[in-house]
C-alpha cells in the first residue's frame, strides 16, 4: 500500500466519514461527488453510526499475503443504522459464535501490517455489541 | 445492424500448461478458429484478458498476440473486464460486424494464471473487487461469494448439500470434455469433505486456477451462407450490464442484477425466453453463482435455483442442461478465454459437434459470462440459422 493511496482515504476509514445526497437523502459511503441513486451532485458531510448489523459473513481460511497471519478470520457485510452498508472484520468473538442478524459495534482497529511499502494500515472492525 | 454468425472455434487445452506460454495458447486458439472459420484474413481482433499484467507481466496484449499470430497491421484490442472479459470482448466483436465496420472479425479470449504462486493469484484476482472498501479489509474473491452463499442460504433454507450438487453435476459433464482440466466425476460427500476455503466454501465448490485460450470467428450471416460449409449459428441477442463494484452496496446480496439486466435485453433482442433455450453455459465460479445466476435468466425460480442440479433438471437429459462444457469448475477458468470458451461449447452444441456432451437436436443457446461478484455481466443467444 503506497503512502498515498493509504492517505488519501483515512477520512473514511479513521473517521467513517460520508455523506448524504441533498436530492434524495441516499447516505454515500465513501463520500461522492455524483449520487449512484439518482445523480445529484449536492451532498451534506456525515459520520456514519458506529452501530449496526451483520447481513451476511464468512470465514477466510485461504486469506490474501498480507492477511495470512491473521487467518482464520471473519469479515461480513454490516448494515448500520441509517441504511449504509460495509464490509469489515468481525474480531473479539469466537467464530463459531457469528450469525446473520447479530449486533456489532464498529472500533477502530489496526487491519494489515506491513503492506508492500511498509505501511501500517489502519481503520474500522466490527465486534459484538451486547 | 447486420446479422452475424460463428463461423470458426477454437481453444487451447485447459490446465496447468506449463510449456506454453500466454502468447502461445491464444496463437493454438486463434489458429484452429481461423482454420475452422476456412477465412483467409481476418479484418479485425479483439481480445479478453483481464490480467496480462499481474499474471506474466505483460500488457499492451493488442500487439503481442497480432505480432504472434502474424497478423501485425491489423486493428487489434484488449478488452478487460474482470471475468466477463472474454464475454465482453465477444460482444465489441460483434458490434463491430453487425454495424458495418468490418466484417471477419477474430475474437479471442486468454489467460496464463500459473506463472504465479496461488497468494499472488488470490491478489490478481482480488482486483476485480472494491480495492479501498472490501479487499483492503481482507475479503477474498471466494469469501464474496461466500458472503453470498450465507445470505443465500440463510434467505431460502437451501442447505449446504443441496448447493454440492451443483459441482458434482458440473463434473459430471466435464468428465465427457476432453479439455476440461479436471474432467473426471466428484461426489456431494467428496465436496463436503474438502478443504474449507471460505465458510461455507468448500475447495470443490471454486472454479480453478487455470491456463487457456479460446476463439472464434465472425462475419456476417449472408457472407457466412457463402463461405462456411457448416451448420450456420448466428447471434440472436446480446446484452451486457454493469453493478456496483461492492457487493455490500446491493440492496438483495442474493440477487445479481447485471446479469438479470444483460438477460433482459438478450432475451429481447432474440425475440425469446428462458422456456425457448436448449442449453446454456453460465458462470459458475463458484456453487453458488450458478443457482443465483440460473433465477436471474428466468431458468428456475427465486429461492429455487440450488434444485435443479440435485433432480437433473440441469444436467445432460434434464430440461434445461446446464454448463454441458463442465463449466468454470470442471473445464477450468483461465478468466479471460471463459466468456469466450463458453461460446465456443454452444456453437458445437448447435453444430451438433458435442460428442458424448451433445444435447440432442439443441437448436438455441444462452451463455452468461460474469465479471467480479457480479459487477459486469454480458449474456448472449446463438441460435441454428
Amino acid at each position: 500500500m503506497f503512502p498515498s493511496r493509504y492517505w488519501r482515504e483515512i477520512p473514511q476509514r479513521y473517521r467513517l466519514e460520508a455523506g448524504v445526497c441533498k436530492s434524495c437523502g441516499k447516505v454515500g459511503f465513501p463520500p461522492r461527488t455524483k449520487c449512484p441513486k439518482c445523480g445529484g451532485t449536492e451532498f451534506e458531510g456525515t459520520v456514519l453510526p458506529d452501530h449496526g448489523v451483520v447481513k451476511t459473513f464468512t470465514v477466510i481460511h485461504t486469506p490474501p499475503s498480507q492477511f495470512e497471519d491473521q487467518a482464520p478470520y471473519a469479515v461480513g457485510i454490516i448494515e448500520l443504522e441509517g441504511g449504509a452498508k460495509i464490509t469489515a472484520q468481525i474480531v473479539d468473538c469466537p467464530l463459531d459464535e457469528i450469525k446473520i442478524g447479530q449486533k456489532v459495534r464498529v472500533e477502530f482497529r489496526r487491519i494489515q501490517e506491513d503492506g508492500e511499502a511498509g505501511v501500517i494500515c489502519y481503520g474500522y472492525k466490527c465486534v459484538p455489541a451486547a | 445492424m447486420r446479422d452475424v454468425a460463428v463461423i470458426g472455434v477454437g481453444m487451447s487445452e485447459f490446465g496447468e500448461l506449463w510449456k506454453k506460454s500466454l502468447r502461445q495458447l491464444f496463437v493454438d486458439a486463434a489458429s484452429a478458429a481461423i482454420e475452422d472459420a476456412g477465412v483467409e484474413k481476418i479484418d479485425s481482433m479483439y481480445v479478453g484478458c483481464m490480467s496480462g499484467g499481474l499474471f506474466v507481466g505483460q500488457e499492451h496484449l493488442a500487439s503481442v498476440l497480432a505480432d504472434y499470430l502474424g497478423v501485425a497491421s491489423i486493428p487489434a484490442c484488449r478488452v478487460e473486464s474482470a471475468c466477463a472479459s472474454g464475454g465482453v470482448a465477444f460482444r465489441q466483436g460483434y458490434i463491430e460486424v453487425a454495424s458495418g465496420m468490418s466484417d471477419v472479425v477474430l475474437v479471442g479470449g486468454v489467460e496464463k494464471m500459473t506463472d504465479v504462486d496461488g497468494a499472488q493469484a488470490t491478489y490478481a484476482l482480488a482486483t476485480a473487487a472494491d480495492q479501498e472498501y472490501e479487499v483492503y479489509h481482507g475479503v477474498t474473491f471466494p469469501g464474496l461469494y461466500a458472503m453470498v452463499a450465507n445470505a443465500y442460504m440463510h434467505k431460502f433454507g437451501t442447505t449446504r448439500k443441496q448447493m454440492a450438487h451443483v459441482p458434482v453435476k458440473s463434473h459430471k459433464h466435464g468428465s465427457m470434455n476432453p479439455k476440461a482440466q479436471y474432467p473426471f466425476e466428484i461426489t456431494v460427500e467428496g465436496v463436503l469433505e474438502s478443504t474449507r476455503v471460505a465458510d461455507p466454501l468448500r475447495i470443490l465448490d471454486c472454479s480453478p486456477i487455470t491456463d487457456g485460450a479460446a476463439a472464434v470467428v465472425i462475419c456476417p450471416l449472408e457472407t457466412a451462407k457463402k463461405l462456411s460449409k457448416k451448420p450456420l449459428v448466428k447471434v440472436a441477442g446480446t446484452g451486457h450490464s454493469t453493478d456496483t463494484i461492492a457487493l455490500h452496496d446491493r440492496d438483495d446480496l442474493t440477487e445479481f442484477a447485471a446479469t438479470i439486466r444483460a438477460g433482459e435485453a438478450a432475451f429481447k433482442m432474440a425475440g425469446v425466453g428462458p422456456k425457448d433455450i436448449d442449453v446454456a453455459e453460465v458462470h459458475d465460479c463458484f456453487s453458488i453463482a450458478e443457482i443465483c445466476v440460473l433465477e436471474a435468466l428466468g431458468f428456475a425460480e427465486r429461492g429455487k435455483g440450488g434444485e435443479g442440479a440435485e433432480s437433473g433438471e440441469t444436467a445432460l437429459g434434464g430440461r434445461i442442461p446446464v454448463n454441458t462444457s463442465g463449466g468454470l469448475k470442471s473445464k477450468g477458468h483461465p478468466v479471460g478465454a471463459t466468456g469466450v470458451a463458453q461460446i465456443v461449447e454452444v456453437t458445437e452444441q448447435l453444430r451438433g459437434e458435442s460428442g458424448k456432451r451433445q444435447v440432442e437436436g439443441a437448436k438455441r443457446g444462452l451463455t452468461q459470462n460474469m465479471g467480479g461478484s457480479g459487477g459486469s455481466a454480458v449474456v448472449h443467444i446463438l441460435e441454428v440459422a
